[in-house]
């Protein structure tokens, strides 16, 4: 497993420009395979609109302790990009504004931030219903400093969702690293034990489960199953639910399916599993992405490859809630990776 | 026309069927559809089935679409090979337990 970020490994897949090139290029050029606006097109559901924000997910910085191979940030420890408690309070306006119900946080590691926990108590002050800290689990065992974010996270009742792609160590740890499945199941047992994940407790834990390779995920409820069955009887390990999410083909992610020689089946397979039904809720629609210098974007995904949104509001310090709702939102063919069978999103399965 | 005798993008194909016999090729992808549902018998169950039996019938599209069909479910390794092992001790002991015949024959043409 590489340790090092794309970006600083001079990577050409670390240039969002490029990894839109490979996207357009090939198997979609010469119309083997149809366009993601194409598909759209065909089934009248071009353009995409924006409906109701509900949803506000922060990229708190891609600074993380942790170099997934999958990972579409490309974050790592050698990322530098975080974000000031200056642009953190301009979302903090925008919340109270707008009435969005969730606030996402995400990274890298958001806890590494130095000014999270000020930003989750000044969220939970505003009013937002759900705060969403997505933690990679190991930052939790990673430094006594983060040892009590178990306890932090109870006192505001923040909703956590972590990564975990398989209930056996070598695939995780192929995935995320070597030592990260004993760490994940420490961090796990530190949340339960203050009450997260447990059975009809209101301190919500559910885990994210992505491949660890070139395929799509299962049905999500069959491997819910599987993971609360597994986890419950080798390590007593309660959570709420699972979140199936497919890997999109970009960053370190697009780097593996080209260098594995999987790129081109895998476009398939996505292509092949378009689902209209997904497209309807797919979660561009209902979500807004902030970079961590305040830049919006139609998801997280799009923040990767430098697509800002399609308007003259681009930045959270200017926005306008109408001016927003009338853009279109921007696509390529990694937007197949959230349409495919029952749909991906940062909530699991949309279709 | 590809020089090889399988080609491994041909497994997308496989729907193509139905273009020279629509009707027989539909039945055949409904009822393999129903098969591989839920039953008495899980889906995960019928795929690790499934695997062993593309080995046994030496089929590499069945091998590769089998292989990526258990890992979507979340199917280990070990229970893969395992499978895999289940269908080879079936495929050579109806090799052996023919060597009954070749002993009875062997003992009726012998003084």
């Amino acid at each position: 497993m590489q340790l090092k970020s794309l970006k600083k490994r001079e990577n050409e897949l670390a240039n969002a420009k490029r990894q839109l090139e490979i996207l357009s290029n090939g198997i979609f050029q010469n119309e083997e395979l149809p366009t993601f606006r194409t598909k759209l097109a065909a089934q009248n559901q071009f353009p995409l609109k924006p409906k109701t924000l509900e949803i506000l997910q922060i990229n708190v910085g891609y600074m993380c302790n942790q170099v997934c191979a999958h990972c579409h940030v490309d974050a790592g420890p050698d990322r530098k990009e975080i974000m000031t408690r200056e642009t953190m309070q301009q979302c903090l306006d925008v919340i109270k504004e707008t009435g969005a119900h969730t606030l996402d946080l995400t990274g890298g590691a958001p806890e590494m931030n130095p000014d999270f926990r000020w930003f989750v108590e000044e969220a939970t002050k505003v009013g937002v219903k759900d705060v969403i800290v997505r933690s990679n689990l190991t930052i939790i065992t990673a430094n006594k400093k983060y040892n009590d974010l178990p306890e932090f996270f109870k006192k505001h009742k923040v909703h956590v969702i972590s990564s975990m792609p398989h209930w056996t160590e070598g695939k995780t740890d192929q995935q995320r690293g070597d030592g990260v499945f004993n760490a994940s199941i420490k961090a796990l047992r530190m949340l339960n034990a203050v009450g997260y994940g447990m059975p009809g407790s209101e301190l919500k834990l559910d885990l994210v489960y992505n491949p660890s390779g070139a395929f799509l995920p299962g049905d999500q409820a069959a491997l819910e199953v599987d993971f609360k069955k597994a986890l419950s009887s080798n390590f007593e390990i309660q959570f709420h639910k699972l979140f199936s999410i497919t890997n999109l083909p970009i960053s370190r992610f697009l780097d593996y399916l080209i260098a594995s020689e999987n790129y081109e089946e895998y476009m398939y397979n996505l292509v092949e599993a378009f689902n209209p039904a997904a497209v309807d809720n797919v979660m561009c629609t209902n979500t807004l992405s902030v970079s961590w210098d305040g830049w919006l974007y139609d998801c997280d995904f799009n923040q990767m490859l430098g697509l800002k949104v399609d308007s003259s509001v681009e930045h959270i310090r200017d926005f306008n809630k109408e001016i927003l709702s009338k853009r279109t939102i921007c696509i390529s063919q990694h937007c197949y990776g959230c349409t495919a069978g029952a749909g991906s999103s940062c909530q699991g399965t949309v279709a | 026309m590809s020089n090889t005798y399988y080609e491994p993008s041909d497994l997308r194909k496989f729907g193509n069927i139905t273009e020279w016999n629509e009707e027989l090729g539909k039945k055949f992808f409904d009822y393999y559809g129903s098969v591989f549902e839920e039953g008495a018998l899980t889906a995960r169950e019928k795929s690790l089935i499934a695997l062993a039996v593309s080995h046994v019938v030496k089929c590499p599209y069945c091998i590769d679409a089998y292989t990526q069909d258990g890992l979507k479910r979340g199917i280990t390794k070990e229970e893969m090979m395992e499978a895999v092992h289940a269908g080879a001790a079936i495929e050579s002991g109806a090799t052996l337990v023919h060597s009954v015949q070749m002993m009875n024959k062997y003992k009726k043409l012998s003084m």
